[in-house]
């Protein structure tokens, strides 16, 4: 891992520790996030795959009981019958909060003033094949609603997911081992100008220290000199 | 107030008039792409659309899987599942985990 290019100061040592125990923390965080939806988008996979199958087997059904109408009854009347329904649908939509994702939730209600009676067109002229079809169709339609919600949220997790797994690996694999390098390296740069002072100085000090001593001795000289003269 | 509805053929998609779906019939994926695009900003929160028409249109579809509204969501034609709707699933899985750990590569 290289290291930042950053100059080895003291004060940049203490920002890049601070940054350092930040992406640590945050990498713990994220993690626990991540396991977290992880384990929730499983489950609603799970489910999800499973009333996909429950929805496409079911819709077959009804694909059957249409193809059996139409077989009976002519395509004019058939179109006829079915161009202005008597049940419109009123589609309200909430948010839920799963892991700080949004996800819609979808309350669906009715305009038909009896569930029971949605057929928009008379007894003459079209034949039960049809009404069944037609109450097929409604039995499943609050299945179908519950996949699209399933499958919105399935995709919107994934996404979520999706990001979050990377950011643990950037984290993870980038920014703390590069923040850990950069520190190690202004720790020893630090270092060794402590050293390199550190030496300048006892240098310095054994100079003065000689310059004294050789004060000292011609001092002594000179006395010694001096003291010769007299006697 | 959200609406609610599907994009297919004719004789797949007639019958959901019956329970208030709002029905567009398409046959060509040029076609399909416009409506899912028309229908996306008429504040439409369900697009149903089939199977073999998602297949062509999947660039578009993949535009709104990010966002909350519309849920544009796959079911099978007339033809019966084509497998592509369950398809998508493993997509998201593998997406999300990095591999299909579900089912088993969308088959």
């Amino acid at each position: 891992m290289e290291r930042m290019n950053v100059n080895p100061t003291r004060m940049m040592l203490t920002s890049l520790k601070g940054k350092l125990k930040t992406a640590t923390r945050g990498h713990k965080l994220m993690k626990d996030k991540r396991d977290q939806l992880m384990k929730e988008f499983l489950d609603l996979a799970r489910e999800n795959g499973r009333l996909r199958k429950e929805v496409e087997e079911k819709l077959q059904g009804v694909y059957d009981s249409f193809r059996l109408a139409s077989a009976v009854m002519s395509r004019e009347v058939m179109n006829e019958s079915l161009m202005y329904p008597k049940q419109g649908v009123e589609l309200s939509v909430r948010t839920k909060n799963i892991m700080s994702v949004d996800v819609p939730e979808f309350d669906f209600k009715t305009t038909a003033k009896d569930p029971s009676d949605i057929y928009a067109y008379g007894m003459a002229g079209t034949s039960g094949e049809l009404d069944k079809a037609i109450s097929d169709m409604s039995e499943i339609f609050p299945l179908l609603l519950e996949l699209a919600a399933k499958e919105k949220e399935t995709q919107l997790l994934a996404a979520e997911l999706e990001k979050t797994r990377r950011r643990v690996n950037a984290l993870e694999y980038v920014m703390i081992p590069r923040l850990e390098v950069t520190i190690k390296y202004i720790q020893m740069k630090l270092d060794e100008n402590e050293r390199g002072n550190q030496t300048r100085l006892m240098k310095v000090k054994d100079m003065m220290l000689e310059e004294a001593i050789e004060k000292k001795i011609a001092e002594d000289e000179a006395a010694i000199r001096e003291y010769n003269k007299v006697s | 107030m959200y609406k609610i509805g599907i994009i297919g053929d004719r004789e797949s998609v007639s019958g959901f008039k019956a329970v208030g779906i709002d029905v567009f019939t398409c046959d060509s994926g040029e076609a399909a792409s416009k409506a899912l695009r028309d229908m996306a900003d008429d504040g439409y929160a369900i697009i149903y659309i089939t199977e073999d028409l998602s297949e062509k249109i999947e660039d578009d579809i993949d535009k709104y899987k990010d966002v909350m509204l519309p849920a544009v969501i796959p079911i099978p034609g007339k033809g019966g599942p084509s497998g592509n709707g369950l398809r998508n699933v493993s997509k998201a899985v593998e997406r999300a985990v990095g591999s299909d750990i579900l089912f088993g590569g969308g088959k």
